[in-house]
């Protein structure tokens, strides 16, 4: 009997682990024990942290896509298709684009997340945002040509992908502006929903004196209630209003609504156990990457760690041993400090983060992460 | 304080989260309820001992209680 592994979610979580189980259960693929299928909304892999480079003119949102077939073992089903209804009890899914619904016998979430700029009245029409790739070129138009006034980067939703780019979207504005000597005819200001400048606080510890010494307005206990795109105004909760001139968010976000429908978690975010990443309310169902409610960041590395955990657990199940690898936190990101220096995290469950003193050579290598991160992807690196 | 009358309109449970995970999960609800809504929140982290009274003064909600438990910390919050 072939058993079926279904990985929804073709983007950095979803395509590490197809290929890390495709090079894992080689031999039973071979001889047709195992299939393995994953499916993506989109015929293309897109890689998101190319988008904040977008709006300073530095990178097209084409460098961020490539087929995703070209990027997967040939041993992997690629199936080009929406997941439109989960049922575990059946061990069953439904695609768009079938009639009949499909069974696994193991699936893994991999969904992502979605922006939910509706949320916040009139922040669709009035906020921009570089989390999306429509976004970040509508930015794009208006940043170029931004030469005077006031720029509010106001962090609206969390947990958001990335918690480190909007510091490094109001780093790199500065030193953008700067160097091109438009500074002093431009304020920059940083909301923020609690009373420190970043959720973790060491990395808040950090960044605030850099932020100050660089002249980075800072609006803490920010919680935006409303846009008001006429008067070019931001209110939040807390009964701030902060004028703007051009306003750049990280939109509220969501998992995609048929976890909540499957019973899976709140909000499109499965409940996991954050060390096996199997999820609370059925069997053999995984999730991992940004739709896992883990608790740690939403980020690529933290995808590309937990995909090879899900991995080693999957294949030793298959094998009938008992699955022993565990996901332990680990997160691992570069903060762009400005247009050519950047910073360095490393930290666990139980280590917290260190951030490195900002050097540009930690710059580049966060853009020779960028540029390696397709073979990342193949499973090369 | 003798929290006992209280009644939560809706819990939030963030037992377990990391900070800031349960004044952002406390945000959240406040977000999504009415006015004169009271939510329950549960939290295990020290750091909400101080989070939570400076949020709710800060955005003019009532901190109606906060209570030790065993093993977490129940904080009582009115919607303003
Ligand atoms: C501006 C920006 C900068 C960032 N910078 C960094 C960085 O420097 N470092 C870092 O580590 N991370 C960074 N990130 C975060 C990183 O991109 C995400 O955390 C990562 O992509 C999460 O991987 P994932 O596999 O969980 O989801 P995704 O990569 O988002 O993939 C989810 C996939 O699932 C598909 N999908 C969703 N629903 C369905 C369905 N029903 N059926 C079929 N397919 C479906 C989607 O189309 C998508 O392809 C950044 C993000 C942004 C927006």
């Amino acid at each position: 009997m072939t058993e079926d592994i279904v990985i929804v979610g073709g983007g950095t979580g979803g395509t590490v682990l197809a290929n890390d189980l495709a090079d894992r259960l080689e031999p039973e693929l071979d001889a047709g024990d195992v299939r393995i299928t994953l499916v993506n909304d989109d015929p293309d892999h897109v890689y998101k942290p190319v988008w904040l480079y977008v709006p300073f003119g530095q990178r097209e949102p084409e460098d961020g896509r490539r087929r995703l077939q070209s990027l997967v073992d040939d041993a992997v089903d690629v199936r080009i298709d929406r997941v439109t209804d989960i049922d575990t009890d059946a061990q069953q899914l439904r695609y768009h684009e079938a009639d009949e619904p499909i069974d696994y016998d193991y699936l893994v979430l991999a969904t992502g997340s979605t922006l939910a700029p509706e949320e916040i009245p009139g922040l669709a029409e009035a906020g921009h945002d570089y989390y999306s790739e429509e976004g970040s070129e509508a930015l794009r138009e208006e940043l170029l040509s931004f030469t005077e006034g006031d720029l509010v980067l106001s962090v609206v939703g969390t947990p958001h992908m990335c918690p480190a780019a909007p510091l490094e979207f109001v780093f790199m504005a500065d030193d953008w502006f700067r160097e091109r000597g438009l500074r002093e005819d431009v304020d920059i200001t940083y909301t923020y929903p609690i009373q420190r400048v970043h959720g973790n606080p060491h990395i808040a510890e950090w960044a605030r004196p850099i932020m100050e010494e660089r002249d980075i307005e800072i609006e803490t206990f920010f919680n935006a209630e409303s846009v008001d795109p006429a008067s070019e105004t931001i209110t939040s909760m807390e009964g701030t209003d902060l004028d703007y001139d051009l306003l750049v968010t990280i939109p509220p976000h969501r998992g995609i609504d048929l976890i909540a429908e499957a019973g899976l978690g709140d909000k499109g975010w499965v409940e996991v156990d954050k060390h096996t990443l199997e999820a609370e309310a059925a069997e053999n169902v995984y999730a991992l990457g940004d739709t896992a409610d883990t608790g740690v960041p939403n980020a690529g590395s933290v995808a590309h760690y937990q995909a090879g955990v899900v991995g080693q657990r999957l294949a030793s199940e298959i094998r009938g041993r008992p699955a022993t690898a565990t996901y332990d936190g680990k997160t691992l990101c570069f903060i762009e400090t400005g247009m050519d220096a950047a910073s360095f995290v490393e930290f666990d469950y139980e280590n917290p983060p260190s951030p490195a003193p900002p050097s540009q050579k930690l710059h580049w290598s966060k853009l020779a992460y960028n540029e390696s991160y397709w073979l990342t992807a193949r499973g090369l690196l | 304080m003798s929290e006992s009358q209280i009644e939560a309109d809706e819990t939030v449970d963030a037992r377990g989260a990391a900070c800031p995970g349960p004044l952002m999960d406390l945000i959240g609800k406040i977000r999504d309820v009415d006015a004169g809504t009271v939510v329950l929140l549960l939290s295990d982290n020290e750091q909400s001992r101080t989070d939570v009274p400076e949020w709710a003064e800060e955005a003019g909600n009532e901190l109606l209680a906060v209570e030790e438990r065993e093993d977490h910390y129940e904080f009582y919050v009115e919607k303003s």
